[in-house]
């Protein structure tokens, strides 16, 4: 397969995944700002738009319309939805002769309906349905992807770039939330006070109803944390993440030939072993930000590498090999 | 919609007729539609106009007109009703066109060569030698079986006596045969009574033709060649045939980017590491090729690709430097240069056309700008146009400070008028003008699936077909009788 195929299906992949994320987020923050003091409020706010790399004209604001306005519709905003699913677009538009047509029907659609969508026709009307059809429009374009393309090289890289995607996100969720509600000024507050925010949390990763079935509504910290972190059932939790992107890419190196592929999968194996034998307790005990960070960083590592390996590796070398 | 009201259009000055005779009766290969057209209510005609513009456009066959995030895309406008060609008519067109795509590769072959047909007068040297499109860098360059020109579009107009004549052949990167192509399967699923009882040669085998084609141009010591489709991307206005056309012949769409060389070895850079390339279609002009044989800007092609090509190492279709072949001033001697290579009169005329370096011919035609159609020689798509009869003063002055100024870059024809065929205009069935350009693939032998791309004049009395330039399409059916 091409590399810039290749490239431009990972992409799309991974715009499209944060394109949801970031709609869970601020459908969920919209969702519970009701519940709580205008203090609460503006932290939550602080914690999510830290959590995806808004830009830091957000910084400080508390105002929801304001906030859902710039992540939402901007497209001057690189990290909004809008400019997400644009990127998502642009890059499958380049390919559109290696998937079904029903992808792109599919993403072209979501793309039009949230362009052609003003926050002030759904504000307190349906903002929850807007934000619940873009999720449900992401959902069904990897849905039509696995029941109407090839399981081959290129559908693996669809995998590769929405699992990454995932780990990533999910990691820095979990970093900048924990971070914030367990190192509060005057020690950690009690369960109780912040159990709208664990609420919010699991509800973020689309993981409260899951989490409820193995722990019950009881909710600690360090379950949520090893619930997100480590649990190898939940589908977003970051775990499930790295054991998929190391599945895609042992059938990667199957298509392409294992010659060139040891590093990527290396890095891979590594971050999956990392979380497979993690224990939460020793995490907890020595640092879970480090923990969190060195996720972070071996997803970045595994990024390169597969630009290295796939995308952009230097031609001398591989002529020569 | 009863068609009749057709025959109200005919006179002496009228145009060649496709449908009806001078005598104002419907020619017999027309008359199961004529017929068909007379049953069928109104509104069902404009239902299936409607079911095949959203076919159209559900299939993404269209044209794109693309901002930065507008992605606004438009179907060429098609046609429902068929433009029907005889047996007998096809196989006289079959055989003028198979000796017109020889003539020319061996003329390409000739120029970039010994240039017998320069020494010998028959074609002026300096004519070839100004012509925007001469790549000196291909003389003494041998080029595949001598292929210059793999894939031909070839423009046929009908005159008032029903004789085909070419109007300009297209040999540098010819486009429209994915739509004629999407015009057959619509039309199938539009009209498929109609269609299965007329007994209308199939056009399917294109993509495997054009396959076999590429294949015959590559390397020696090759079995298994690697053939792509070289685009200039999705901003590309025929883009959408790139990708069909190479989805038709289940080959790699590539970009200037995907390629590289080293070596004089063309390769293309995939997932599994970096992968030979023994064969190029493509379909990217001379100019932008190369940064380092040609212009030096473009963005679009691959460094190194001309020395590789020089070597042998890769086969490009069209070869570089066809574009001479299709200058408009060269077309004028093109029966020549059929008699001098073929030994044969052509069996299809050219268009009568005029030198504005000749002083006689450029005195005759400024003298009757407002009858002649004055064509810049190495524009096409339409570009850089005068049709006479339908300018301004104000234009003709224009044209002719141009040609005084420039003579060896205009040619002028008489205005001819272009047979009209008839179409389905917001629900009526009116007569308008149409051509016909057929594509013509060279490779072991030459091969013409039967059929070609009938573009309309969609605007009433317009003689401009050019999808370019608010054209249409409709399907062309060559009949087995």
């Amino acid at each position: 397969m091409l590399s810039r195929v290749a490239d431009s299906l990972y992409w799309t992949s991974r715009y499209l995944e944060r394109a949801e994320h970031t709609a869970r987020l601020i459908d969920i923050g919209l969702n519970l700002m009701l519940d709580q003091s205008s203090a609460a409020v503006e932290r939550r706010w602080g914690r999510l738009l830290d959590s995806v790399h808004a830009p830091p004209r957000l910084t400080g604001s508390s105002d929801a319309y304001h906030i859902a306005e710039a992540m939402t519709f901007d497209l001057s905003n690189e990290t909004s939805i809008v400019a997400c699913i644009a990127n998502a677009r642009e890059n499958l538009r380049q390919v559109r002769e290696q998937i079904s047509s029903e992808m792109w029907e599919q993403l072209n659609t979501l793309f039009l309906r949230v362009k052609g969508t003003r926050l002030d026709d759904i504000w307190n009307v349906s903002t929850h349905e807007f934000f619940r059809s873009v999720k449900e429009g992401a959902h069904l374009f990897q849905g039509i992807t696995d029941a109407t393309m090839n399981h081959g090289e290129g559908w693996q890289f669809i995998q590769v770039g929405r699992h990454l995607e995932r780990a990533g996100v999910t990691a820095t969720l979990l970093d900048v939330y924990t971070n914030d509600l367990l190192t509060r000024d005057g020690g950690p507050e009690t369960p109780q006070r912040t159990y709208l925010d664990w609420v919010g949390l699991l509800k973020a990763c689309t993981a409260f109803e899951a989490y409820c079935k193995v722990y019950t509504a009881d909710l600690r910290p360090e379950r949520v944390v090893e619930f997100l972190l480590l649990n190898a059932e939940c589908p977003r939790s970051v775990r499930f993440a790295a054991e998929a992107i190391q599945a895609s890419f042992q059938s990667i190196a199957e298509a392409t030939g294992t010659r060139k592929s040891g590093r990527v999968n290396r890095l891979a194996g590594r971050l999956r072993a990392t979380l497979s034998f993690g224990q939460i307790d020793e995490i907890l005990e020595t640092g879970l930000r480090a923990y969190l960070n060195d996720v972070r960083r071996q997803c970045a590592q595994i990024h390169e590498a597969i630009l290295q390996t796939y995308v952009a590796y230097p031609v001398e070398s591989a002529l020569a090999s | 919609m009863p068609p009749d009201t057709l025959n109200a259009t005919l006179s002496a000055e009228a145009p060649y007729d496709e449908m009806f005779g001078a005598d104002g009766q419907c020619r017999p290969q027309y008359q199961a539609l004529y017929k068909r057209l007379d049953e069928i209510p109104r509104e069902e005609l404009n239902r299936r106009q409607h079911a095949a513009d959203l076919s159209f456009l559900h299939q993404g066959i269209t044209f794109t007109v693309y901002g930065r995030d507008e992605g606004t895309e438009r179907i060429f406008p098609y046609d429902l009703l068929p433009r029907i060609i005889t047996g007998p008519e096809w196989e006289t067109l079959e055989r003028g066109l198979t000796q017109r795509i020889r003539a020319l590769n061996l003329f390409l072959k000739d120029i970039y060569h010994e240039g017998r047909i320069l020494k010998d007068g028959v074609v002026p040297a300096e004519l070839v030698y100004t012509c925007r499109h001469f790549r000196r860098e291909m003389r003494g360059v041998s080029v595949p079986r001598d292929i210059y020109i793999s894939v031909v579009g070839t423009d046929l107009i009908r005159l008032r006596d029903g004789r085909f004549v070419v109007l300009e052949d297209n040999l540098r990167v010819p486009s429209g045969v994915s739509y004629m192509l999407a015009n057959r399967q619509v039309m199938k699923r539009v009209f498929p009574r109609l269609f299965g009882n007329y007994g209308v040669r199939p056009i399917d085998h294109y993509g495997t033709a054009l396959l076999s084609t590429m294949r015959a141009l590559a390397p020696p010591g090759r079995p298994d060649p690697t053939i792509v489709l070289l685009t200039p991307g999705v901003y590309n206005s025929a883009y959408y045939e790139h990708a069909f056309l190479a989805r038709q012949m289940g080959i790699e769409l590539v970009e200037g980017r995907d390629l590289l060389v080293h070596d004089n070895v063309v390769y293309m850079r995939t997932t599994a590491g970096p992968r030979r390339v023994d064969v190029i279609y493509r379909r990217l002009d001379d100019d932008f090729l190369d940064p380092l044989a040609f212009r030096a800007d473009s963005a679009l092609g691959v460094a190194g690709l001309f020395n590789a090509y020089r070597a042998g190492n890769v086969a490009l279709a069209n070869a570089v430097g066809t574009g001479v072949a299709d200058d408009k001033a060269v077309y004028a001697y093109v029966p020549a240069i059929i008699r001098y290579y073929m030994g044969e009169e052509p069996v299809i005329d050219n268009v009568e056309t005029y030198l504005m370096t000749d002083g006689a011919q450029r005195r005759h035609v400024l003298d009757n700008l407002d009858k002649m159609v004055v064509k810049a020689v190495g524009e096409s798509g339409g570009y850089g146009m005068l049709i006479g009869t339908h300018s301004t003063a104000a234009e003709r002055e224009e044209f002719r400070r141009r040609i005084e100024s420039e003579p060896r870059n205009y040619i002028a024809q008489p205005v001819l008028a272009l047979s009209q065929a008839p179409c389905l205009i917001d629900g009526k069935v009116e007569a308008r003008h149409v051509d016909l350009r057929p594509y013509i693939l060279c490779g072991e032998q030459v091969t013409i699936v039967p059929g070609g791309l009938t573009r309309v004049a969609l605007r009433r009395g317009s003689l401009v077909v050019n999808s370019s330039q608010g054209g249409g399409s409709k399907d062309t059916w060559v009949l087995n009788e």
